[in-house]
């Protein structure tokens, strides 16, 4: 597959290595991203593509290899500010319960950025945006899966990411809001933002992605358009087939 | 002749106390409402068992040095070893070789054994140490004020003046690191103010109660509001109103103040859950009734 060279990647992952406890996760993952694409990750559960995105968003650190986001290191905390990450759950472990809106406005916090003064009206037109005003004083634990993914869509994209990672926001959703969710990101695609999405299959996105990245056993094993099929052996049941990604959900 | 409550507060005896007692009702739960949030709600009380220690060690090196009075470095000293303490654990939780609830354990038990060891060499008894682990005003000093007063604007300051920040990185870590957030900084922070307070608290409630003080507000605030902001704002109201309350309600009748303060927050918790407990039983009756 043939990309412009003259621009920065967006992101840019070089021989990454990356274990969880003794157990090593990722082997090798090399990847650019460039400015604009809509790129899916793919494989069946445990091939490591949460991993990637997580340690693409800095949370899990690399053995060994780079991961690069704009041409800077992903540990200077300042480029983080250009990034809107949406959890596969709800990651919030405290006892107490934020509401919709004291979350959405934590978006809006980054590097040199630790408070804010007030009701911003960014929040409020986010909670507007997702539907979500008339439940902004309730906390998050107190809604369902779909009205709380879109709180976290409404706190990373309050922050007006260049670069919006996800990670499976069709997970427990029901098919609204997978809908609106599908909507939402092809409107800020089309308008210029990149986006990074992990996805068991393409479904409500499929006519909008750029480009896969399949990824089995902690290696990528494919990296190009979505109706590419790479050759692979049937026999090797640990593989997924892209076609497989492309119409119906993984073996779980 | 009746001693008001207005008598008590202006009277030379009960003022610093009085003082602290407010300062500690209102910056106790604001550390409090982070560590509930991190679940950690047992680090002040490991962080009292260790300034136990350093009031030891306090008084060691004022008996050395001979200080008026012996006492002079109790709390400097239950100053230092709390942040020290406050460290290591948080060393612990990061490195993540022990669990977190053994490191508090060891912290408890070396703590306190560290406490009546050093307490010995420094000439003293166990005796010595009661004031520290129940409270004790009569021995409230000027300097004890002074510093107070210290710890509590720094704890306000960076408690409430940076709470959108802590509220972030101890409700979803993962979240702030991925947003670019100090989460380190932020976590040795909560535990040094964490220290802090503990260090505020323990000349009016003593080093065995004052985790209570943090904790049992903000669990009766969880009785009685939702929200993050306005738990912290609730829970800082009950922590102030029982410290006052308990402190005038021991100069009419004698009692530990310490004692007092932390069952009246714990008064308040039981009213709180008992009036929501009847809530949900009368919407769910009223309910039922529609139905």
């Amino acid at each position: 597959m043939s990309h412009p060279v003259a621009e920065t990647p967006v992101i840019s992952v070089r021989d990454l290595d990356v274990h969880l406890g003794s157990a090593q996760i990722l082997h090798g993952v090399s990847l650019d991203v460039r400015p604009g694409e809509l790129v899916a990750l793919l494989g069946s559960n445990g091939s490591g593509k949460s991993t990637l995105l997580r340690t693409i968003v800095g949370i899990l650190p690399a053995r060994r290899g780079t991961v690069e986001l704009w041409g800077r290191p992903v540990q200077e905390r300042p480029v983080h500010d250009r990034i809107g990450y949406v959890p596969q759950h709800s990651a919030e472990t405290g006892s107490i319960p934020a509401t919709a809106r004291e979350t959405v406005a934590i978006g809006l916090l980054g590097a040199r950025r630790w408070r804010t003064r007030g009701r911003d009206p960014r929040v409020e037109a986010l909670l507007a945006d997702v539907g979500l005003t008339e439940l902004a004083e309730r906390p998050i634990t107190q809604m369902s899966g779909g009205q709380r993914q879109r709180v976290m869509i409404a706190r990373a994209l309050v922050r007006r990411p260049e670069l919006l990672v996800l990670d499976e926001p069709f997970a427990g959703v029901d098919l609204e809001t997978q809908a609106s969710l599908a909507r939402l990101i092809t409107r800020l695609a089309a308008r210029g933002t990149t986006v990074v999405i992990v996805l068991h299959e393409l479904g409500l996105l499929a006519e909008e992605i750029t480009r896969t990245v399949v990824l089995d056993a902690g290696r990528v094993i494919h990296d190009g358009d979505p109706a590419d099929r790479p050759h692979l052996d049937p026999g090797h049941e640990h593989i997924v087939r892209p076609e497989e990604c492309l119409g119906q959900e993984l073996h779980p | 002749m009746t001693v008001t409550p207005w008598d008590l507060l202006t009277s030379d005896i009960m003022r610093y106390p009085l003082i602290i007692a407010v300062l500690m009702g209102v910056t106790a739960p604001v550390v409090g409402t982070y560590l509930v949030q991190k679940r950690l709600s047992l680090l002040g009380d490991g962080l009292g068992h260790v300034a136990l220690t350093g009031v030891a060690v306090g008084w060691l090196v004022g008996a050395w040095v001979q200080t008026t009075p012996h006492d002079l470095l109790a709390i400097p000293g239950a100053l230092l070893a709390s942040v020290i303490g406050a460290l290591v654990i948080e060393l612990v939780r990061e490195v993540g070789h022990t669990s977190r609830d053994v490191a508090l354990a060891i912290l408890f038990y070396g703590g306190i054994a560290g406490g009546v060891v050093i307490i010995q060499l420094a000439g003293g008894t166990s005796q010595s140490l009661m004031g520290y682990l129940f409270g004790s005003l009569a021995t409230v000093t000027g300097t004890d004020l002074v510093i107070a007063l210290i710890l509590a604007v720094i704890v306000l300051a960076i408690g409430v003046g940076l709470s959108q920040l802590l509220h972030a990185v101890t409700s979803d870590e993962e979240y702030a690191r991925a947003a670019g957030l100090p989460v380190r900084a932020v976590n040795i922070l909560i535990a040094v103010l964490a220290a802090l307070t503990v260090t505020l608290a323990m000349r009016i409630v003593g080093a065995l109660m004052v985790s209570a003080l943090m904790i049992v507000p903000v669990a009766a605030a969880q009785t009685m509001v939702i929200g993050f902001a306005r738990t912290m704002r609730t829970a800082m109201a009950i922590g102030v109103a029982c410290s006052l309350g308990g402190l005038v309600l021991t100069a009419y009748v004698d009692l530990p103040p310490g004692g007092v303060i932390v069952l009246l927050t714990i008064a308040v918790y039981a009213t709180g859950l008992g009036l929501r407990v009847a809530r949900g039983a009368s919407s769910s009756g009223a309910g039922a009734h529609a139905r």
